[in-house]
């Protein structure tokens, strides 16, 4: 098996273990959508979801470090950017959740909404490359 | 403050996993899409592993605990219906997603890189969010007016 597949795995393990331990100690389901919301917009009554969104860039960097691995390239025009991400914002709240509250924690939980809206974004993902690719 | 001590320890280890598992990497994330053309199926290793985790926790484990360590009781969602909110929500999120190679997590993950892109990515996106409960609280305004 590649490298690349059991790096995946290993932190798809990390992932995972983070968002028991989040259930475990702070009751909370991990799910970013909503951590992020609370966090930047009601701070003063969600500490606990600033102190977990504070440690997301730390983790990443950690990673970065202790492996030396290189920090992935972007550069991605501006008007893309912002479309997206706006897209990803309006959709992940509409939706209430993305990957980790619905794929990771979701799917664990067997929920219907969860397991219906992650086919859903894999599906338009899949078909956005796919129509990006037919365009360029 | 032990709460908070937690809370922050999660995230890091959350962070960690992203950037390990390639989340944050957009060219890894749109090759996993990229099922037509030059598939790279680490993501489903990912994924994966993610769940050979939360699944048995969820389903045999959280059963038998009392409350959360540092606070006074678990929160779960509720809801099981699906309905418009969440197709349409999950169909955008998906686009966007694949429009650039980055989900909500890597998103904040990814600002500890330092680079322009993630932040105007981060902040549209967190604006997105925010028009979202705007226009909910709009239109629960007007109904209680009307």
């Amino acid at each position: 098996m590649p490298q690349e597949y059991l790096i995946g795995l290993a932190g798809g393990l990390s992932i995972g273990v983070a968002a028991v331990l989040l259930m475990v100690l702070v009751g909370r389901i991990a799910g970013i959508t909503g951590i992020a919301f609370n966090g930047v917009f009601q701070p003063m009554s969600h500490p606990w979801a600033v102190a977990f969104m504070v440690g997301l860039p730390l983790g990443a960097f950690a990673w970065h470090n202790l492996s030396e691995t290189p920090v992935p390239a972007f550069d991605l025009p501006m008007a893309w950017l912002i479309a997206g991400g706006f897209v990803v914002g309006v959709g992940t709240r509409l939706g209430s959740g993305c990957t980790s509250g619905h794929g990771v924690c979701g799917i664990g939980r067997l929920s219907p909404r969860s397991i219906v809206a992650t086919l859903i974004f894999m599906t338009t993902g899949v078909l956005t490359v796919f129509i990006r690719g037919l365009l360029s | 403050m032990k709460l908070l001590a937690a809370s922050l320890f999660c995230g890091i280890v959350f962070g960690f996993g992203l950037a390990m598992s390639g989340m944050t990497d957009i060219a890894r994330v749109i090759g996993f899409f990229d099922i037509f053309g030059n598939w790279d199926p680490t993501l489903m290793f990912v994924m994966g592993g993610a769940l050979m985790v939360s699944l048995p926790f969820f389903q045999l484990g959280l059963g038998r605990l009392k409350a959360p360590v540092f606070s006074d009781m678990f929160r779960l969602p509720t809801r099981r219906d699906i309905d418009v909110r969440l197709v349409s929500g999950a169909a955008l999120f998906g686009i966007g997603w694949g429009m650039v190679g980055l989900c909500p997590g890597p998103a904040f993950a990814a600002l500890s890189y330092m680079n322009l892109d993630i932040l105007i990515f981060t902040v549209a996106m967190m604006a997105g969010m925010f028009v979202v409960d705007l226009v909910d609280n709009l239109v629960t305004g007007e109904q209680a007016s009307a």
